[in-house]
């Protein structure tokens, strides 16, 4: 279907159910349980998944094939931002006129940067792109500040131009009068369920961007990008400059982030200096490996694992450690929430550090090795099962 | 002329504690050949050192005083250190206004056994992996120490002073002749740069002048052969993976008074020492040294407020811009070797 061979088709159909039935599949747990607390099911954190798997696919395009570790694609993100919210400036909160532009603007300081930055490789390569990332960001704080408002961050004021703003329109990012952070509530019994245009909006761009992605992973040029990887002497000794390819990988990686930024003004029509900081590059970086480098689904799935182990872990107390433990003798309990307490709340960062240095030593493929090692254990006992039953019959 | 003189001193002291943690950086690189990206969290706990000894220092028990009250009628309580009660009051306050420098006894075995920890714990199983691997275990691992750190110390920067003797400035201008007061420069500053100097000039003649400094960089040059010929090299780099922990360690607990530490120094400084090292080369001992003094000093130079003027901005960018044109010119730095990463 639509170019693509049966297996990526059926990956294809369940990131599709995955991404559009979101809503239901976070919500396990009925409204008011104690479980509560760990459904991810509200529009704000299902649209942070959404465009951060979208940041993390653009990323394993450049780091999962062709094996740049770049150290500075946060600074796209913020440029993609800042496009979106220069066009509710000056337009008005179409997010059309905003997100083409994200991705031209994006595409353009990759090729740019890309351009410099792939003279060199290994750790030469990453220390460039963080050089330059740095100096974005740098310069988006202080001298940039007519373009982008330096610390305060870019937001639309009343007296703003918006040349094409309509009498009755919108006031906040909309598609043609589809307003983002308008929602659908649907109650099922003590469920309740929670559909929001922006989640959808990013869903539908998710997917676009996902089976891009898997059209460039089986291209020719995919293969030509996993060969700068494995080996680029022997592609240099074949005759072919493996530069353009690079270059065209990490604009390609550009354009995504530029547009994972625009979404985020999209979802909220802000744009802040700190999204180019390094420590952004840093995370997609995690995202992608603890999911599994080079795989298709793996940067979704770690970007989503950190953006809710971020959002659950902060948001747990002491006071609901207690509850879980009220069943322990008092002493005893109060000394599992001592013990628990320094990886929670404002310590999840401690626990997101240890959780990552952990996949790094044992799963250096990431969850999706994880997974991978888990069915292959089960097949592996379902066949000596078989092996053993033969026998007997 | 005044004004130049004056940037190049400003220069020096974080000049200094770039060489200091790029020296560390590239000797464990040169060395193990690992990326550290927990180098900076190195020095960050070598600043808590610091921190932690003068409040060991200041752990006092209380007494009450009969003969004062305090401004409700009670009897003042008065707190004494245990160690004005030990040493006597005089000797004991100038052990309390030492801590700083003291810190560096203190922290130099606390910094070989965390190193040692860190090397055969965790980075040993790493030498095989790809350079990609090892950079993201040790940023991990430099998430981990930065938050345990801030768990037991909290967020903000505590003010960590240096002793009384080093307070106040020194006036540099009248030893070249110009009026007094143009040319003032910190003396813990000045301390810090001869800390550095002497330090850095340790390090160097270690590696030199001694038969352990010759097989390690025997070692660094061709490990296989070295190994080859009976000897542990690996035992060796371990140490010099503590010695490098150390380096960092003692240059975090020296610039503790220079800037009150907080838990994200380490990340702070760590980005920009990366700069440094790959401007200087990878695995370049004299090319970090020079490249991290250069870096200082063209980064003050830019906070000059008649470059800024010339070109607006540049004190924020000056660093990157001059990594990104020496990278672009001379593919392996300043100084560095042929034949390391260039993959």
């Amino acid at each position: 279907m639509l170019g693509l061979n049966k297996k990526d088709t059926s990956l294809m159909i369940v990131v599709a159910i995955l991404a559009l039935f979101a809503p239901f599949i976070l919500n396990p747990f009925p409204e008011g349980s104690a479980m509560a607390q760990f459904n991810a099911g509200y529009p704000d954190l299902m649209q942070r998944f959404v465009i951060f798997g979208i940041f993390a696919i653009g990323f394993n395009i450049l780091f999962g094939l062709t094996g740049y570790l770049s150290f500075g694609h946060a600074a796209f993100l913020g440029i993609g931002s800042y496009s979106v919210v220069w066009m509710y400036k000056l337009l008005d909160y179409n997010v059309i006129w905003g997100l083409p532009l994200a991705i031209i603007t994006s595409g353009l300081f990759a090729l740019l940067i890309g351009y410099v930055s792939l003279r060199r490789s290994g750790i030469y390569f990453s220390i460039l792109t963080l050089a330059f990332a740095q100096m974005s960001f740098n310069l988006a704080y202080s001298v940039l500040t007519p373009i982008t408002n330096g610390e305060t961050g870019l937001q639309v004021y009343t007296d703003d131009a918006q040349v094409l703003l309509g009498a009755n329109e919108a006031t906040s990012p909309h598609l043609f009068g589809i307003v983002m952070n308008s929602s659908a509530k649907l109650d099922l019994g003590p469920w309740s369920f929670t559909f929001n245009n922006g989640y959808y909006f990013c869903a539908i761009i998710l997917l676009l961007v996902f089976y891009l992605a898997i059209r460039i992973f089986r291209s020719p040029f995919g293969m030509m990008l996993r060969a700068i990887k494995s080996n680029q002497t022997r592609l240099n000794y074949t005759g072919l400059n493996p530069r353009p390819y690079a270059l065209a990988a990490f604009v390609i990686s550009g354009m995504y982030a530029g547009l994972a930024g625009g979404l985020m003004a999209a979802m909220d029509p802000l744009a802040g200096a700190e999204r180019m900081q390094w420590t952004a590059s840093g995370e997609v970086v995690l995202m992608t490996i603890l999911g599994g480098t080079g795989t298709l689904i793996g940067p979704v799935l770690g970007a989503g694992f950190i953006k809710y182990f971020e959002n659950i872990f902060s948001k747990i107390n002491d006071n609901i450690l207690h509850q879980w433990f009220a069943f322990l003798p008092d002493g005893l309990e109060d000394f599992v929430v001592f013990i628990i307490h320094p990886f929670i709340g404002k310590g999840w960062h401690l626990t997101l550090g240890i959780l990552f240095m952990l996949v790094v030593i044992f799963l250096p493929g990431g969850l999706v090795e994880g997974g991978q090692r888990i069915k292959r254990a089960l097949s592996r006992k379902k066949d000596a099962d078989a092996a053993k039953t033969e026998p007997a019959e | 002329m005044d004004a130049i003189i004056l940037q190049i001193l400003n220069g020096l002291d974080k000049g200094s504690a770039y060489a200091l943690i790029a020296l560390g950086l590239t000797l464990i690189f040169g060395t193990l050949g690992v990326v550290n990206f927990a180098h900076g969290a190195l020095f960050m706990i070598g600043a808590f050192c610091a921190v932690t000894l003068s409040k060991i220092l200041n752990l006092s028990f209380e007494t009450i005083d009969p003969t004062k009250t305090d401004f409700l009628g009670n009897p003042l309580k008065v707190k004494t250190p245990y160690v004005m009660e030990w040493f006597g009051p005089e000797t004991g306050a100038a052990i309390i206004d030492w801590a700083v420098p003291l810190a560096i006894l203190f922290s130099i075995p606390i910094m070989i056994a965390v190193g040692f920890i860190m090397e055969r714990g965790l980075i040993k199983h790493f030498y095989k992996r790809a350079h990609a691997d090892q950079i993201l275990v040790t940023f991990g691992l430099a998430i981990v120490l930065q938050e345990v750190v801030k768990y037991f110390f909290g967020a903000n920067p505590i003010p960590t002073g240096a002793p009384d003797a080093f307070k106040g400035s020194f006036d540099f201008g009248v030893l070249l002749g110009y009026d007094p007061n143009v040319i003032i420069y910190p003396y813990w500053r000045m301390v810090y740069f001869f800390f550095a100097a002497l330090v850095i000039g340790g390090v160097f003649a270690f590696l030199q002048f001694t038969t352990f400094g010759m097989v390690v960089r025997a070692g660094m040059a061709d490990r296989e052969t070295v190994g080859l010929l009976g000897i542990n090299i690996d035992k060796r780099f371990t140490i010099m993976f503590g010695i490098a922990a150390a380096v960092a360690g003692i240059a975090g607990v020296m610039y503790a008074p220079i800037n009150s530490p907080n838990y994200h120094m380490g990340m702070d400084f760590l980005v920009l020492s990366f700069v440094v090292v790959v401007v200087g080369g990878m695995g370049s001992l004299p090319g970090a040294v020079l490249a991290g003094f250069l870096l200082g000093i063209l980064e003050s130079f830019a906070s000059m407020n008649q470059i800024k003027s010339l070109i607006p901005g540049i004190d924020q960018i000056i660093i990157y811009v001059v990594a990104i044109i020496i990278l672009l010119t001379r593919p392996r730095g300043l100084m560095g070797r042929k034949g390391v990463m260039e993959e």
